[in-house]
């Protein structure tokens, strides 16, 4: 901690100084009885593990480039990067949210139970793997196999999707935007209810995006691939 | 997991500090392969027909090389030494000298042969190998890096990559080939030599046996998806190029910054973070299943 610059609410880790784990630690172990309510990361330089774990109501904020997993797990802490994330931003986060200013690679919060994600920029494949119940707004386009086995929760894309969209999908519901590249197996193209509608819209507005609604589509799954169906000889 | 970096060079004032410049960059990956390194330079013109070695023992006697080949191959060979690895400059063809090698100096390996390239590869900590071998101060106007974290076969030197086929040609990959028995027993039968069981090499070889009868660089590289299968990223050079193609799942990880100085490629963002202009640099991650190629 030696070089955080203390001041009563705010800390500042250069991690050119102190390394993930001091930050970490911190974060786990110090920061609930400190009084503290921001963090300023400097220096991140791409290292992976940034702000893993934090389960306490502060707000992160990470000045540059971010590696592999950084906000996973999150509990109630509000993170912003003001850069381009790894794989894996906000995997498996639990509650609060993430916003990306930039671009993130891979897997955007994957396995994600709750809270919000979102990307500015784009989002590379496998955005939303396996989400059980987060929402993610990415403002670009997505890559391929995106919401791969999603479960729960909403994925809305505000740019295009590449091929193999919500492929193996449970019940978590994808509104795109622009164009779908190709739906995956049992993802198929669904109207928009006023529900619909109403669910988009909120999360433009959580996420601050503008966009005219009557333009996004909604994808779910056709739940021919998880039920069983004896039309198939049982081949399932 | 295995690390990659490339960096080409688009403005040659640079080339003196390549080294300087590819050296942390590949340090960087270490966490990613700490069992071995390895980085091809390429030279910004062409200095003749020239040879990378690789001693078994580490105190052989690279005068007493110099000597021989002298006597019974060319006069006036001229070879650089710095421990295991000699660099030897000889005009005569690739088989030639390595059939003459194969008789009289058999525990030389040849890592590489052409005009431009010089390899360097070697067992143990990344870090380790550069200090060895100098990465820092080598030159040239381009240069592909791997750090290696064995999954398939053996680590020892000869394992570690990059791998070379032909001449001015070399490659090295992050993932796993599941078909590359099947390819390589497909090019031994037209009599295509394998020096290692290692499944990147049967990519390095099949990619070369391409290039060599005539396909371009990108039309081997369009071959190579319908043939290779597994997880890769790749990265490729020759004499004048940086090539780099991703699997059609793009499993294995790669990031690109183009900046009007140079051309960086590493697999994660730590490799490229240090690296002068990068955070006005364009960066972009490589889409699945296509092509990129920068030429110098």
């Amino acid at each position: 901690m030696d070089t955080m610059n203390q001041s009563a609410e705010a800390l500042r880790f250069d991690l050119g100084e102190s390394t993930v784990r001091d930050l970490n630690q911190y974060l786990h172990h110090e920061l609930a009885a400190s009084g503290v309510r921001h963090i300023e990361v400097t220096n991140p330089n791409g290292q992976h593990n940034i702000a893993v774990g934090v389960d306490a109501p502060v707000s992160v904020d990470i000045q540059g480039h971010a590696g592999y997993f950084v906000g996973g797990m999150n509990k109630q802490a509000h993170i912003t990067v003001h850069g381009n994330v790894g794989w894996s931003v906000g995997e498996n986060i639990m509650s609060g949210s993430i916003r990306v200013k930039g671009n993130a690679s891979e897997c955007v919060a994957a396995s994600g139970h709750g809270g919000l994600v979102v990307i500015e920029g784009d989002a590379s494949s496998r955005c939303g793997i396996s989400m059980k119940g987060c929402d993610i707004v990415v403002g670009g386009s997505v890559g391929h196999m995106s919401a791969f086995m999603a479960q729960a929760g909403t994925l809305v894309v505000c740019g295009d999707a590449d091929p193999g969209l919500g492929d193996s999908l449970y019940e978590a519901v994808i509104y795109v935007r622009g164009s779908i590249h190709g739906l995956g197996a049992d993802a198929q193209e669904e109207p928009m209810s006023n529900d619909d509608y109403a669910k988009v819209a909120d999360l433009l507005e959580r996420a601050g995006f503008d966009y005219d609604l009557q333009d996004f589509k909604r994808v779910a799954s056709a739940r021919s691939l998880y039920h069983w169906n004896a039309d198939h000889h049982q081949e399932y | 997991m295995c690390g990659i970096v490339g960096l080409l060079l688009k403005n040659p004032t640079l080339n003196d500090s390549l080294g300087r410049l590819v050296t942390p960059m590949l340090e960087s990956m270490s966490e990613r392969g700490p069992d071995s390194a390895g980085l091809a330079v390429f030279a910004d013109r062409d200095q003749g027909e020239k040879y990378s070695l690789f001693a078994q023992d580490e105190h052989f006697d690279w005068d007493a090389l110099e000597r021989a080949l002298d006597e019974a191959l060319v006069p006036t060979p001229s070879i650089e030494s710095q421990g295991r690895y000699g660099r030897l400059y000889l005009g005569v063809e690739p088989d030639t000298l390595r059939h003459w090698l194969a008789e009289h100096f058999p525990d030389l390996h040849v890592l590489s042969a052409g005009h431009f390239m010089d390899i360097y590869k070697d067992a143990g900590h990344p870090a380790a190998i550069a200090q060895r071998y100098g990465f820092t101060g080598l030159s040239g106007s381009h240069a592909i890096g791997h750090t290696r974290m064995a999954t398939e076969s053996a680590i020892t030197p000869a394992h570690a990559h990059p791998f070379t086929a032909g001449q001015d040609f070399c490659l090295v990959h992050n993932g796993s080939l599941s078909n590359p028995y099947k390819i390589r027993r497909s090019l031994e039968r037209k009599g295509i030599h394998f020096e290692t069981d290692n499944d990147t090499e049967a990519a390095c070889r099949f990619l070369e046996w391409r290039l060599r009868d005539g396909d371009s660089l990108e039309d081997a590289l369009a071959q190579g998806f319908s043939v290779l299968d597994g997880f890769y990223t790749l990265l490729m050079g020759t004499g004048d190029k940086l090539a780099l193609v991703r699997d059609p799942f793009a499993c294995k990880p790669a990031v690109v910054a183009e900046t009007d100085d140079y051309v960086a490629i590493g697999s994660e963002y730590r490799a490229l973070a240090n690296l002068p202009g990068v955070k006005e640099a364009m960066l972009f991650e490589p889409k699945p299943e296509e092509i990129y190629s920068w030429t110098r």
